[in-house]
């Protein structure tokens, strides 16, 4: 997966560095922004955001290291969380995490060697009502089974 | 024109509302009946989702659960007149929704209108008692406002179950020119999901309860940290707050009163440590989530350095009700010093799942089977934890303990914000417990050293346990490690961890490979 910015993006991530330079406590929105937009948080723009928001480069990279959401590196074209807290264990989530990791030929923070799937722990997602419960870009499915993620993720990523 | 309802809450569309929503316009459109399709909340009766209801004479009637594939049989029967014998005929018909069982027996005070109305009309809102608590709180000082809130009785939601007034009451008299109102929406605890469904399915009664927090302190600035895995929750929050600025219920001069509230929400981004209150406000400063030490409080000394209000959504979501209906209404419900009512979320291994609001009082196995119906899979309940990943496993012994926050503490678990998960018995102890520690390490701030290395020494503990490598030996130790944690660390992270893991070794030695007289020693 490529890591070089096209100009668009560079682009993108200025205007957001300008939007939120002078919000008070803006790193986090503005490393919100970013990923939104770019998919990930380049680690190349750490300086022009540590100078807009007088902060060092050390410091921005401890607050993105910090939190499980960001991630420096480019990754799928759609991101599938599995659900691993306990009322999803108590439904079964141990054995889809398991047929999915099979059916899909990769480990949690991987990508399919298609590049179309990028799978990602969870730690709840709200919908511990109808476990197990799985979360494919920002939509959540529940009483899910192997079988039903494997007929989404066709769907979603191949239709 | 009939009005069907089809809920648009995450758990709802999590089982398929969307294409139930769009199959009953189709198949309207297509046989030419006129409908109007309002996107409610949900009832919280998650085993009929996605639950579809038809407005009568008599009241709305539900039908549940209904797939896509249900919809063209529904016109067959004629459902849009739900009284009619042949849509009372139809197996998914379920009757008139209030005299359901499960909500008929329930007090719905902050979820009054979760359901009911569509989340994002103000008009709904303001149909169905919303802004009463506002308006009566423009009429009162900001000392009879916090006093309402005291009196009430209400402890935080959160889990602390700290009395909200009394926090309220140290902002109040915290001199300073600026004040802050945080809502802790990082609801990170396993379980449980009322929170979401406020912000979901009733967002108003969120930002009337926390302008009622700023006006009664002094506050004009909120914020709403939410958690990052609820993406419909902050479609909902964002046009919500937009319609209360143009409707002048934020902003400034609200609804002429001179009063200043701006609202905002702002994005967590997946640390379980950050719903830590000291820890939230670092990162809503846009640092890292370490935790502070305590005191300062918050409350003298909170975001930027000022005087700040945390309180969990459901604590303030309560507020508008207390401040409509009077102190004394909310107090009358509960037992002891467990005010009011508590939004319970059923979870985990139960055939009937949802939201259950009750006064405190009701005991864990009236929860589990009259409400809960038992377990999914069919086989008995074993083990059930209550309040999250920090909370306790409770075994059926303790099942008659009624949901109190003292009673819970007098048998060393924690109600925490109200999540009930519960396990048949091909449940592992063991590996239940050593997941805690591996959660924990997952998720610790590493600010100190009993939660940072004793939550991975406490994996290591578990793994030799489970293979039965020098036994006593290694219980002790994990007895020990508890120990250090429970006492040793700055937050409940830490601190709370040796809950889940402590019970399941006391409740259920077996799987720990002991007799329960080893245990006992
Ligand atoms: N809801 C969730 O998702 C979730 C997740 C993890 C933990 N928890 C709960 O969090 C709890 C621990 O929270 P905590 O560490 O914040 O508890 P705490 O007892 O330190 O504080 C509770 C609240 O009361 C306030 N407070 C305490 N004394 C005060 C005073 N004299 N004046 C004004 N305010 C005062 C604190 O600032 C805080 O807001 C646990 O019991 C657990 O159940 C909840
Ligand atoms: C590790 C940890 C995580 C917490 N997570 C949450 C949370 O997600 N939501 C919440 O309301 N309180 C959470 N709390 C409790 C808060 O620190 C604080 O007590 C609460 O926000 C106060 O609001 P309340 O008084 O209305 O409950 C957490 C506490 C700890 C120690
Ligand atoms: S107990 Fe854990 S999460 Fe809490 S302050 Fe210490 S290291 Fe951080
Ligand atoms: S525990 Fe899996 S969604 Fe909450
Ligand atoms: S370093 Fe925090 S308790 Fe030791």
């Amino acid at each position: 997966m490529d890591n070089t910015l096209s100009h668009k993006q560079h682009a993108q991530i200025q205007a957001h560095i300008q939007a939120h330079q002078h919000v008070p406590g803006g790193l986090m929105p503005l490393l919100h922004a970013i990923q939104d937009d770019i998919g990930y948080v380049p680690e190349t723009v750490y300086p022009e955001i540590a100078k807009a928001l007088a902060l060092s480069v050390a410091e921005v990279h401890g607050v993105v290291s910090f939190y499980h959401h960001f991630r420096t590196h480019p990754i799928g074209k759609h991101v599938l969380q599995i659900c691993r807290a306990e009322s999803c264990q108590s439904m079964g989530s141990a054995n889809l995490e398991a047929d999915l990791k099979a059916k899909l030929g990769v480990d949690y923070h991987q990508t399919t060697a298609d590049g179309n799937v990028t799978l990602l722990p969870v730690y709840c997602l709200g919908n511990c009502g109808c476990s197990p419960a799985v979360m494919l870009d920002d939509e959540v499915y529940g009483r899910m089974s192997a079988e039903k993620v494997a007929d989404l993720i066709t769907e979603v990523c191949h239709g | 024109m009939v009005k069907i309802y089809v809920p648009i809450d995450s758990t709802a569309l999590s089982l398929g509302a969307e294409r139930t929503a769009k199959k009953i316009m189709q198949e309207a459109q297509a046989r030419g009946i006129e409908i109007t399709l309002v996107r409610n909340g949900s009832r919280g009766l998650f085993w009929l989702e996605p639950l579809v209801e038809v407005e009568t004479a008599q009241g709305r009637v539900a039908f549940g659960p209904v797939q896509p594939s249900d919809v063209a049989g529904l016109f067959d029967a004629e459902f849009t007149q739900a009284q009619a014998d042949q849509a009372k005929a139809h197996p998914l018909y379920l009757g008139l929704t209030d005299e359901l069982a499960w909500l008929k027996k329930q007090q719905r005070l902050t979820f009054a209108r979760v359901g009911i109305t569509d989340p994002l009309s103000l008009e709904d809102y303001l149909a169905h008692d919303g802004y009463q608590g506002l308006k009566n709180a423009l009429a009162m000082s900001g000392t009879d406002i916090v006093k309402a809130v005291t009196d009430s009785g209400l402890r935080g939601r959160g889990g602390a179950a700290f009395p909200t007034g009394i926090k309220w009451n140290t902002v109040l008299n915290a001199p300073a020119e600026q004040k802050y109102v945080v809502c802790n929406a990082d609801e990170g605890d396993s379980g449980t999901y009322s929170d979401r469904m406020i912000m979901e399915d009733d967002p108003f009664v969120l930002i009337e309860g926390m302008t009622i927090a700023g006006i009664a302190v002094g506050a004009t600035q909120g914020y709403i940290y939410l958690r990052s895995e609820y993406p419909h929750a902050l479609k909902t929050l964002n046009e919500a707050i937009r319609k209360a600025n143009l409707a002048g219920y934020l902003g400034d001069n609200i609804q002429g009163s001179g009063h200043t509230f701006h609202l905002e929400v702002r994005r967590a981004a997946g640390a379980y440590v950050c719903g830590e209150e000291t820890s939230l406000l670092e990162s809503l400063e846009g640092k890292r989530g370490l935790v502070r030490f305590k005191p300062p409080l918050p409350a003298i000394e909170g975001l930027f350095g000022k005087p700040t209000i945390v309180n969990n959504v459901i604590s303030l979501a309560t507020v508008p009700i207390i401040l409509d209906k009077g102190a004394q209404y909310y107090a009358d419900y509960g037992m002891g010093r467990s005010r009011g009512t508590l939004p319970i979320q059923l979870a985990g291994n139960l055939k009937q799942t949802g939201l259950v609001e009750l006064a405190f009082g009701a005991t864990l196995r009236e929860l589990l089977y009259d409400y809960g119906g038992g377990s999914a899979s069919g086989r008995p309940i074993r083990a059930v934890q209550v309040g999250g990943p920090l909370g306790a496993y409770l075994p059926e012994s303790q099942f008659d303990t009624p949901l109190d926050y003292e009673a819970f503490t007098k048998i060393w678990a924690v109600l925490g914000h109200g999540g009930i998960v519960a396990f048949d018995d091909s449940v592992d102890m063991a590996k239940m417990a050593r997941y805690a520690f591996e959660f924990c390490a997952v998720e610790s701030c590493g600010k100190c050293t009993p939660c940072r290395i004793g939550s991975t020494r406490g994996v290591e503990v578990m793994d030799k346990i489970v293979l039965g490598k020098n036994h006593p030996q290694n219980v002790q130790l994990l007895r020990d490690l508890s120990d250090t944690m429970l006492n040793g660390s700055l937050c409940a992270l830490g601190g709370m961890t040796p809950y889940p893991v402590l019970s399941a070794l006391n409740h259920f030695p077996e799987d720990f490979g002991l007799s329960n007289k080893e245990a006992a020693a």
